[in-house]
């Protein structure tokens, strides 16, 4: 009962509270002389956000650095030990492989369905019902995906009756049952799978969306010229999407170097599936502290070459605006 | 001589007609590759979900007797029993609630802070306004495993552990770079001078605000509501870490533990996961068009 009260309370006080600094802060201001004026307000209105935004993301950036060369005490410095362990140590090592299989694979297979699927419905005209189907996965939490994947992959011993979907399909055809998640050659490509089934509807959806503009006539006058429709693919159709491509690529890229949720739900790391950021999850849990900021350190440098293209990327927007 | 002519006339329209039947026909069978490919991607698409679905509506007993697709045949052996079992367990309705009291006011809290930051982003002129929002910029992509520690660390200081506000506040302070992004190119694209003949009116930058601003960017606030409501509902990073053993944790949490620590017999979480996501799915179901729409225009959030 308590917790409902303080919930409405920060649902009804939070806004009433932003609107009273707004107008009293206002009331104020606007008795101040001209110059003081234009100086002060905008750090007035920008400043709860910018407030927030230093407390739980600037400080802890530089605050996780510096964790990473302290002991697990915080008393003494210690150099590179935490990172010469991240990148000696076989486990962390696994990790940093999967992560990089993540990257590629996650990438590759979000991204190239999007495009095939977007390109297929495209050319039919139930086009908006099969999107729908395509995309209903991505509001389903990963939590859930994971449980519905979980059955999908499910394995009984061989000779038992198999309730897996997978396995019962391979059975059917006559194969042996295979422990997707438990088999070191399967279990990888199975959750990086999973990952892509969530998020492929996303990827389509941009794709298309910049497919449609793409304007008919280009594509009649090819077809009138006698290009057969995978040189139009091919040589009009994926150029003009390019960079439509490139900024949900670099999306995808951040997505599988931040991946967690599937594979702690789905195997908790365990048979050589762990990733980064369960890695570091798993050393923050045990109260490695400083050995988990290294490891958050080693997955923030594989993103600033992705944070840079996209700061560059709002530069040349702004150019534009 | 018109009457022969007319006759002639419709004679070869429907010759033509039959041609061009026969041609239709050609046309669609030599497209019927394409619609099975089609179907097949639709169908590792939906039978997964509807899987989980047909599943949760049996027994544990018969789960582990047969798989979901037996159940589309008679008998079908439907229960509740699943639901039953699952909202009895610990925690889980106590979990379910707590989504919501976790979900309700970090959106409401976000959104207003980034409304008005976003206002100060788009209208005004400062020094270092162009540095400070490219570090709005650069914050989207941070992953929020950088700042787990000292966020960790700050609300042992506070004595905020384990509480709601600890997550309402870690939720804001994640989402709000995206937002403020989000936003202030929506307001920035507002007519100048719907405002500058507000100014002229004599109104300050509160009514600019609120009377003006606010009201015309409902329709990018209500899109990035749907999203960002979606988010903390699905989120399992951030209370993991914040609410990891608190009786505050939300429904994402709980299951997640239930699949650790179960084992075997895990079965009649197929029940939870569809209450979890019934949710997510009423919305879009229902709000589809808010939803394409604010993938399409704000597609870089990961």
């Amino acid at each position: 009962m308590d917790q409902i009260i303080t919930a409405a309370i920060a649902v009804v006080g939070v806004p009433l509270v932003l609107l009273g600094y707004i107008i009293l802060g206002e009331r104020v201001i606007e008795r101040l002389p001209d110059h003081l004026q234009t100086w002060i307000r905008p750090y007035f209105w920008a400043l709860p956000a910018i407030g927030f935004a230093t407390i739980f993301m600037v400080y802890p950036l530089v605050r996780t650095v510096f964790l990473s060369f302290r002991n697990n005490a915080d008393t003494d410095w210690v150099g590179f030990t935490n990172y010469v362990y991240f990148f000696t140590f076989p486990d962390t090592l696994t990790s940093l492989r999967n992560s990089l299989l993540w990257l590629v694979f996650y990438t590759l297979f979000a991204v190239g369905l999007g495009l095939i699927i977007a390109i297929l419905l495209d050319r039919v005209r139930y086009e908006s019902l099969a999107k729908i189907a395509i995309f209903l996965p991505v509001p389903i939490s990963a939590v859930a995906a994971s449980i519905i994947w979980k059955f999908m992959f499910d394995y009984q011993p061989p000779g038992t009756v198999q309730t897996g979907t997978l396995n019962a399909a391979l059975g059917a055809f006559g194969g042996q049952p295979v422990a997707w998640l438990v088999n070191s050659t399967t279990n990888n490509p199975a959750l990086i799978f999973v990952g892509v089934w969530s998020i492929t509807g996303f990827c389509m959806v941009i794709i298309s969306a910049s497919l449609k503009s793409i304007s008919t006539e280009v594509l009649e006058a090819a077809r009138i010229d006698g290009a057969n429709e995978l040189r139009i693919v091919q040589l009009i159709v994926t150029p003009l999407l390019w960079p439509t491509i490139t900024v949900v690529g670099t999306t995808m890229i951040i997505n599988a170097l931040k991946t967690f949720d599937i594979v702690f739900v789905l195997t908790s790391g365990a048979y050589d599936t762990d990733v980064i950021a369960t890695q570091m999850f798993r050393q923050l849990a045990t109260h490695h502290l400083s050995r988990a900021a290294a490891v958050g350190v080693v997955l923030f440098l594989a993103i600033v070459p992705l944070l840079v293209v996209n700061i560059r990327r709002f530069q040349q927007q702004e150019e534009t605006r | 001589m018109s009457g022969v002519q007319v006759e002639t006339r419709r004679e070869t329209a429907r010759a033509g007609a039959a041609a061009s039947v026969l041609d239709r026909w050609g046309h669609q069978l030599q497209r019927l590759p394409l619609h099975l490919v089609i179907i097949i991607f639709i169908a590792i698409w939906i039978v997964p979900t509807i899987g989980l679905i047909v599943n949760s509506f049996r027994n544990v007993q018969d789960m582990s007797n047969a798989g979901w697709w037996s159940a589309l045949f008679p008998p079908h052996g439907f229960s509740l029993d699943s639901y039953n079992q699952v909202l009895q367990t610990e925690n889980v309705a106590t979990s379910i609630f707590n989504s919501v009291l976790i979900t309700v006011p970090a959106t409401v809290i976000q959104l207003a802070i980034a409304t008005m930051g976003a206002y100060a982003f788009a209208w005004m002129k400062f020094p270092g306004k162009d540095i400070f929002f490219i570090v709005i910029v650069g914050l989207m992509v941070v992953p929020i495993q950088m700042t787990l520690i000292p966020v960790l660390q700050l609300f042992h200081t506070f004595g905020l552990a384990g509480t709601f506000i600890a997550v309402w506040l870690a939720h804001s302070g994640y989402g709000l770079p995206f937002e403020v992004f989000l936003l202030r190119n929506y307001l920035g694209g507002l007519p100048r001078e719907i405002f500058e003949s507000a100014e002229m009116d004599g109104a300050g930058h509160a009514v600019r605000f609120l009377r003006i601003a606010v009201p015309m960017t409902i329709p990018a606030i209500a899109s990035l509501t749907i999203f960002v409501f979606l988010g903390v509902w699905n989120d399992l990073l951030v209370s993991l870490t914040f609410l990891g053993s608190s009786p505050n944790r939300p429904f994402t949490v709980v299951i997640t533990q239930l699949v650790t620590s179960l084992g075997g017999g895990w079965q009649f979480l197929t029940a939870a996961a569809v209450l979890q996501m019934s949710l997510p799915l009423a919305v879009f179901i229902f709000l589809q068009r808010y939803f394409v729409r604010g993938i399409t225009s704000g597609s870089v959030k990961g």
